[in-house]
């Protein structure tokens, strides 16, 4: 059995059917890409995953213990992360208190009603720490909105990592990036792997097949194909369409 | 520009000069009031709506939620008050006891009901709750005197320490109720600094993610009405004391809307002190501007139209932005923490 475990998942918005019996699995430690055309329902799929919507149909389980049904919270806090294709960040507050808030030591002092936050040196250098992985430790005390756009995109990464998460599902973290932020986002990916179970949807294909252990392919819904980088690149679902054509070039 | 959550923490002296500020202008009041020609009965007013403003500004400014029924809870203060005095024993202790109390105990039912809501429902099932109350205050007239309300609540001694100071005079009964309020803004500094503050914050910000990081929003909710509405109780109890009396006029519609506007006037959505400085603009418009002419209340509401439309921010805003243009604030926040690298 995979780590996380996703079986059968049906998914529609009254009469529009939007996942259809979807399985994926996702081994420990590994990095799995999810790829598909717009409006393929890869990000339906995520929300699912993570509690957002409730499956009509179908079972989720983490580490062989059943997640379906459970809220994000409940989720959250059992080791799923997430970050978010539209950004979704603390606006009004600097950017080290977006991570703090993440973090689960500051959970647990979620009903200190006295105590303090930024004073408490143990919370800032925990959080000082996760900035740092993302390379924005020296913007740590400046306003959240004052970043720049690839800045707030490795911010959403940052507050999925606050939690020490068993898995962290990344929804399209290059979308919108230049081409040196890609880079730095592959790095950072990079080193990630090595301590966290990472799931990405990705459009960007030289990305995903570089970085990815497994790959799948969704479309209309469903999982058309699934593989190794190498085997995707011989099936001819994905030769066949232009994502795949950029990929092989 | 200014917000509620951006500069988490500031100098000291940003922090403590208005806290200083506002304890001497409070201990100095019963001699400057009566020199500028106002009243003492009039900073017994202003501390108790500065209590309930501040308590209001946790739940408005900043858990975001909109409450327009709160002046409910300042009335179950005022009730709770006098019905202890009257039916369990005439006590200043157990008469707020009771009223906070009171308030918590509806506001926790009322919280229940509200806080999977968002938006107009919410704000709307707030009213509704507010409506009942009050309608409930004028029919149960066995218990609350109906329309006259309870009349004749005393002002129970102060008993501290086994010494027992009088409150019968407002010098007296002001000197209480400024120390309720210093206490109110100390609490209420540290709560919305604290990891409790700062989740609430979040809530207010962007609830899907704070419940991806893991935190049951409705339950911050619901306790933020409660605690605001337990303040609101401590303003009632300390308001039926003032008046002597408590009757359904205190949580009508009308003083719910009144606080909305203080708040709103006084810049409760981008500061702390936002709630007070609505209080004091207020007064000062009913007390000044009301004897210069009876239709001071149309200049206010036309003030407040202004300020909604033109400076959202409010007063608390607009002393920012001054206070900028003649540098004393920087953009940047400064750290206390800086201090001790
Ligand atoms: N809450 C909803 N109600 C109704 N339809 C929805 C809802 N959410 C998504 N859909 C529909 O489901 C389909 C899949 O959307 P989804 O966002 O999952 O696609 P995606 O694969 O992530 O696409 P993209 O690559 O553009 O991000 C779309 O047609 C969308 O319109
Ligand atoms: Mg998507």
């Amino acid at each position: 059995m995979a780590f996380f475990e996703a079986r059968n998942l049906h998914k529609r918005f009254g009469s529009r059917v939007v996942l259809e019996n979807i399985s994926l699995a996702f081994e420990r430690g590994q990095v799995s890409g999810i790829m598909g055309p717009n409006g393929a329902g890869k990000t339906t799929c995520f929300h699912v995953l993570t509690g957002l919507h409730q499956p009509d149909r179908g079972e989720i389980e983490l580490e062989g213990k059943s997640i379906s049904g459970l809220s994000p919270q409940r989720i959250a806090t059992l080791g799923v992360s997430r970050s978010f294709q539209i950004m979704n960040l603390f606006d009004d507050s600097v950017v080290i208190e977006n991570v703090m808030l993440a973090l689960p030591e500051f959970r647990t002092r979620r009903l200190s009603f006295l105590g303090g936050v930024f004073d408490d040196t143990k919370l800032v250098d925990a959080a000082t720490d996760v900035l740092d992985q993302v390379g924005l430790a020296a913007r740590a005390w400046e306003k959240a909105t004052s970043l720049s756009y690839g800045e707030r995109r490795a911010l959403e990464i940052g507050v999925a990592l606050a939690a020490r998460p068993k898995i962290l599902f990344l929804d399209e973290p290059t979308s919108g990036l230049g081409s040196e932020a890609t880079r730095n986002l592959a790095a950072l990916v990079r080193r990630l792997r090595e301590h966290y179970t990472i799931v990405m949807i990705e459009h960007d294909m030289r990305f995903l097949f570089e970085l990815a252990d497994r790959i799948s392919v969704i479309h209309w819904g469903q999982v058309i194909a699934e593989g190794t980088p190498a085997e995707l690149q011989a099936n001819k679902w994905v030769r066949r369409s232009a994502l795949g054509e950029a990929a092989l070039a | 520009m200014i917000s509620l959550s951006d500069i988490p923490v500031r100098s000291r002296f940003q922090v403590y000069a208005p806290m200083a500020v506002m304890a001497a202008a409070l201990s100095t009041a019963p001699w400057w009031l009566p020199a500028i020609g106002l009243y003492q009965y009039l900073g017994i007013e202003i501390a108790i709506w500065m209590i309930f403003a501040l308590g209001f500004n946790l739940l408005f400014g900043y858990a975001g939620l909109h409450s327009f029924g709160h002046g409910a809870y300042l009335g179950i203060g005022a009730y709770a008050f006098g019905l202890f005095q009257q039916n369990v024993a005439v006590s200043l202790w157990g008469g707020l006891a009771a009223g906070i109390l009171a308030a918590g105990l509806a506001g926790a039912i009322v919280g229940a009901f509200i806080s999977h809501r968002r938006g107009i429902y919410y704000a709307l099932l707030t009213i509704a709750f507010g409506q009942v109350f009050w309608f409930t205050s004028m029919k149960l007239y066995g218990v609350t005197g109906g329309e006259d309300g309870l009349l004749g609540i005393p002002r129970p001694p102060l008993t501290l320490f086994g010494l027992e100071y009088a409150l019968r005079s407002n010098v007296a009964l002001f000197y209480l109720a400024a120390f309720f309020l210093l206490a109110t803004v100390l609490l209420m500094w540290r709560l919305v600094n604290s990891p409790f503050g700062r989740v609430l914050q979040a809530i207010r910000q962007n609830e899907t993610r704070a419940r991806f990081a893991g935190y049951e929003v409705w339950r911050f909710k619901w306790a933020a009405f409660v605690i605001s509405a337990m303040f609101a109780g401590l303003a009632g109890g300390l308001f039926a004391m003032a008046q002597q009396s408590a009757y359904p006029d205190v949580m009508s519609l009308h003083q719910s809307g009144l606080i909305v506007m203080m708040v709103l006037v006084g810049g409760g959505l981008v500061s702390f002190w936002g709630p007070v400085l609505g209080v004091i603009l207020y007064f000062v418009a009913r007390d000044v501007l009301g004897g210069l002419t009876e239709t001071w209340l149309l200049w206010y509401g036309m003030m407040f139209m202004a300020m909604v439309m033109l400076r959202p921010e409010g007063l608390a805003g607009m002393i920012h932005l001054g206070w900028k243009r003649l540098g004393g604030a920087s953009e940047k926040p400064v750290i206390l923490l800086a201090e001790k690298a």
